[in-house]
């Protein structure tokens, strides 16, 4: 999944120095430059609204200042700074990586191995086999009944074939 | 005189759903029967007066009352009658009417049901109904009331419920009208269906808790809320495929899910819910996971209401507008409440929810079902952490933070694979034991046909290492479910003489839950394919063209040809609407109509121009054009691949939950047997 993911980085750098290079010979921004840029960012006034698909005269105006900038030849770091510069760090689609922000990138996985670890130790547990239930009679006999139940699923699932 | 009428309405249902908690505690405690009957049907009239309550409200939508805030709020005379009904639930006040109402109609018909075999859950069961509805009428009674109407006091309009004496009353001309995002069909069935998913869990939960509190911790609870549940998570998925349809028709950005709050919020109950439906199976076949399925149940109905909560209370916006909103900390506090109160009842049975069997081996169905729900968790705490995370950040920090799509999609994305390896696996394997040998023999098959299919895709179309991932899982989920159906037709034609079709008709017929649980797993595949499409092949343009001139995306051309324009003053609107012709690898295919709707309020509306197939949605939004010389317009182009698979795979998903839940015997009906010992004669041992 990283690795996906720097490759997309990567993809997605050179594609910027492309534009660069495009950018050099005719002077003019499409709308697919700034847009790849506007996606990565968020309407600064309304709920969780992409940049680049959000329908306000603002947000149209924030994509016209983004087609300046490009055209001023700011890279496309340069302009998500300047955004969080100027409206906070709420137009970016994930929090930074810094301070408090850290939290939401640590405590789901650490939930999640915890969640895995109590799970996997449970079934340790759980199935080891237990000397010291075997004593009393009855439990040979919930035990044999258990061992006929297996014999059954064993010859069912051969049955089913 | 109207709203007056409604309000107190309102106001008894409030004292009746209160008395009926009350008495059924004191009859209960008392063992007096005749205490809790009276109970029982306190707790039926609720219906009737609820009922009676919105039937005001909506007479007043109806007839254009304007003078009633939630009227002016969300309707407008241009409306047609049809939207006027189900402006109420357009708004903040109605739709919580519109919440009670439908929880009274459950707890009605809960109440009416046989009780002669669980008289000691009945009044536990009203409590648990009474406190949630007490909770929803009260907050209705006393923050958000659909009744106050405007009055002229000291010069301002301001509405009130008991304006002071000597103001008059003041009634607009004409009302707002509902939001016209809202006017879609999608968006007037999405909230019923999400409403009834959220309070049909309520009764799962009830009966939970009557379980608890009478100590009968057995199965019964869970036999006879099976069907509750399964069409609680009926509505509750119908609900979230309608919303998606209605985003993807109507928001305009090319996508049916964006990973929004508001949308993860009603995702979260489902989860649980889900995992629910999974891990109770593990209790009725095996006797155990008792405390984890009382958990899940409990979870379940906190995020039901927690999900009303942050959509309802404004928190998402602000946590300040929360802090001053009056329902926020009041649901707050319920929602604490209910949840701690719960839990120290499972803390109190604890001993007594003990398994009444092991755990033998890490690969049996049962270890695969607890694996399954560590996934549905775990997508829960993300989930759950994504949505709450801004919130802290702005309390602790003062800084707003999003937490967007690519959070959720890196956080999720295994988490779903995992999800979908499982679905292949685990029915295959047996109840209480299964060996990597006896596994292994039962999907080899399946496992190399779906390694043939991600082989074609790799040499035909995609070199992606997440769609191939992807591919190959959604095949084996297809070969190793239909393998499943294959495999048991066929025993069953070798064992009863039957022809095949026939064979595999008695099968499912009586296995109705197991048949229509891989009917709903073949629909979720489906769905997968839909989801991996638009995830990892979407393709997007955006330019400008003159008359005549054309854009080329993924094999097609798009050619503007006009853009025209017009006013519909009736319903308040301004139309452009742009022409394109549109060529799939150089044929002409037809033509599309974008539009985008300015209504007179300043509400912008993008509806897409939409080609779709199977292979592929063709999705054109017209951005911006120029007006008066119409030289030229903006369009946004998306192609989405397999995007319809979403919405095969929903339809899908409803045959099988109706052939899973189709009434026959009710399993309430069933005699709660001792397991191991006597139903292994009983039944068959691998089902």
């Amino acid at each position: 999944m990283k690795k996906v993911y720097s490759i997309l980085t990567l993809a997605l750098i050179l594609a910027a120095l492309f534009t660069q290079v495009g950018l050099a010979q005719d002077g003019e921004v499409t709308d697919n430059q700034v847009n790849a840029i506007a996606k990565q960012l968020y309407c600064p006034v309304c709920e969780n609204t992409p940049l680049d698909v959000c329908p306000t005269e603002a947000c149209r105006q924030w994509r016209e200042l983004i087609r300046q900038q490009i055209s001023e030849g700011m890279t496309e770091q340069e302009i998500k700074d300047y955004f969080v510069a100027n409206y906070g760090a709420r137009v970016l689609s994930e929090p930074p990586r810094t301070g408090l922000n850290w939290l939401v990138y640590i405590l789901p996985p650490v939930f999640i191995l915890a969640g895995a670890f109590f799970l996997f130790r449970s079934f340790r547990e759980w199935t080891r086999p237990r000397a010291v239930s075997a004593g009393t009679g009855q439990d040979e006999e919930a035990q044999s009944v258990k061992d006929d139940y297996i014999a059954r699923l064993e010859e069912e699932l051969k049955n089913r074939k | 005189m109207l709203a007056e009428f409604g309000y107190g309405v309102l106001v008894v249902t409030f004292i009746v759903t209160l008395y009926s908690g009350f008495a059924a505690i004191y009859g209960a405690q008392n063992n007096s029967a005749s205490i809790v009957e009276s109970a029982r049907r306190a707790q039926l009239i609720t219906f009737p007066l609820i009922t009676i309550a919105a039937g005001t409200l909506i007479y007043l939508l109806v007839n254009n009352h304007f003078e009633v805030a939630f009227v002016y709020e969300v309707t407008s005379r241009s409306m047609p009658t049809y939207l006027k009904v189900t402006a109420w639930w357009g708004g903040q006040a109605g739709s919580l009417v519109f919440w009670s109402w439908l929880l009274a109609v459950f707890t009605s018909a809960v109440t009416l049901r046989k009780w002669e075999r669980d008289a000691e859950f009945l009044p536990w069961v009203i409590l648990v109904s009474s406190i949630t509805l007490a909770f929803f009428v009260g907050m209705v009674v006393f923050y958000e009331n659909p009744f106050a109407r405007y009055w002229v006091i000291n010069g301002d309009v301001q509405p009130s419920m008991f304006p002071p004496a000597g103001t008059t009353l003041f009634t607009p001309q004409d009302g707002q009208g509902l939001n016209p995002l809202l006017r879609h069909p999608g968006m007037v069935i999405h909230p019923p269906m999400l409403y009834l998913g959220f309070v049909s869990f309520v009764i799962p939960y009830a009966f939970a808790m009557a379980a608890l509190i009478t100590g009968r911790t057995d199965d019964r609870w869970i036999r006879i809320t099976r069907r509750w549940s399964l069409w609680a998570w009926l509505f509750l998925s119908l609900g979230l495929v309608l919303g998606g349809r209605w985003a993807y028709d109507v928001l305009g950005w090319g996508g049916y899910w964006g990973w929004d709050p508001v949308e993860i919020a009603a995702f979260m109950p489902w989860l649980t819910g889900t995992a629910f439906l999974h891990s109770v199976m593990i209790q009725e076949k095996r006797g155990l996971l008792k405390h984890w399925n009382m958990i899940l149940v409990i979870l379940t109905y906190a995020l039901v209401i927690f999900g009303t909560f942050l959509t309802r209370s404004g928190v998402l916006s602000s946590v300040h507008a929360f802090a001053n909103s009056p329902i926020g900390p009041f649901f707050m506090g319920f929602v604490s409440l209910t949840f701690i109160a719960s839990l120290a009842l499972v803390i109190k049975r604890w001993p007594e929810l003990r398994s009444e069997t092991e755990m033998k081996s890490m690969l049996s169905r049962e270890a695969l079902f607890l694996l399954n729900n560590l996934l549905f968790i775990s997508i829960l705490v993300v989930c759950f952490w994504g949505v709450i995370y801004p919130l802290i950040s702005e309390l602790a920090t003062g800084s707003k933070v999003t937490v967007g799509p690519p959070y959720y999609e890196r956080a999720t994305a295994p988490l779903f694979a995992g999800l979908l390896f499982l679905m292949a696996v685990a029915p295959l394997s047996a109840w209480g034991h299964s060996t990597v040998q006896t596994l292994g023999r039962a999907i080899w098959k399946s496992a190399v046909a779906a390694l043939i299919v991600t082989g074609i895709a790799f040499a035909t179309f995609t070199k992606n290492v997440v769609a191939l991932v992807g591919f190959f899982l959604i095949a084996l989920v297809l070969f190793a479910t239909l393998h499943e159906f294959w495999r048991g037709a066929v025993a069953r034609q070798k064992a009863q003489n039957e022809n095949i079709f026939t064979a595999l008709y008695r099968l499912m017929a009586r296995n109705r839950r197991r048949y229509g649980g891989y009917i709903i797993h073949i629909s979720m595949a489906l769905m997968a394919i839909g989801i991996l499409g638009i995830e990892v092949f979407q393709a997007e343009t955006q330019g400008q063209l003159a008359t005549g001139e054309k854009l080329d995306i993924s094999g097609y051309t798009v050619e503007y040809k006009e853009v025209a324009q017009w006013d519909n003053v009736p319903e308040q609107v301004n139309y452009t609407r742009a022409t394109v012709d549109v060529y799939r690898d150089g044929i002409f295919i037809g033509q599309l109509h974008p539009r985008k709707d300015m209504y007179f309020s300043g509400q912008p509306m993008s509806i897409p121009g939409q080609y779709s197939t199977l292979r592929d949605d063709l999705y054109v939004l017209l951005v911006d054009w120029e007006p008066i010389s119409n030289a030229g317009a903006t369009f946004k182009i998306y192609v989405n691949p397999l995007v319809n698979w979403m919405w095969i795979g929903s339809l899908t998903f409803l045959i099988g939950l109706a052939f899973a839940s189709w009434p026959d015997r009710d399993p309430a009906d069933e005699p709660v047997r001792r397991r191991v010992t006597r139903d292994t004669k009983q039944t068959s041992a691998a089902d």
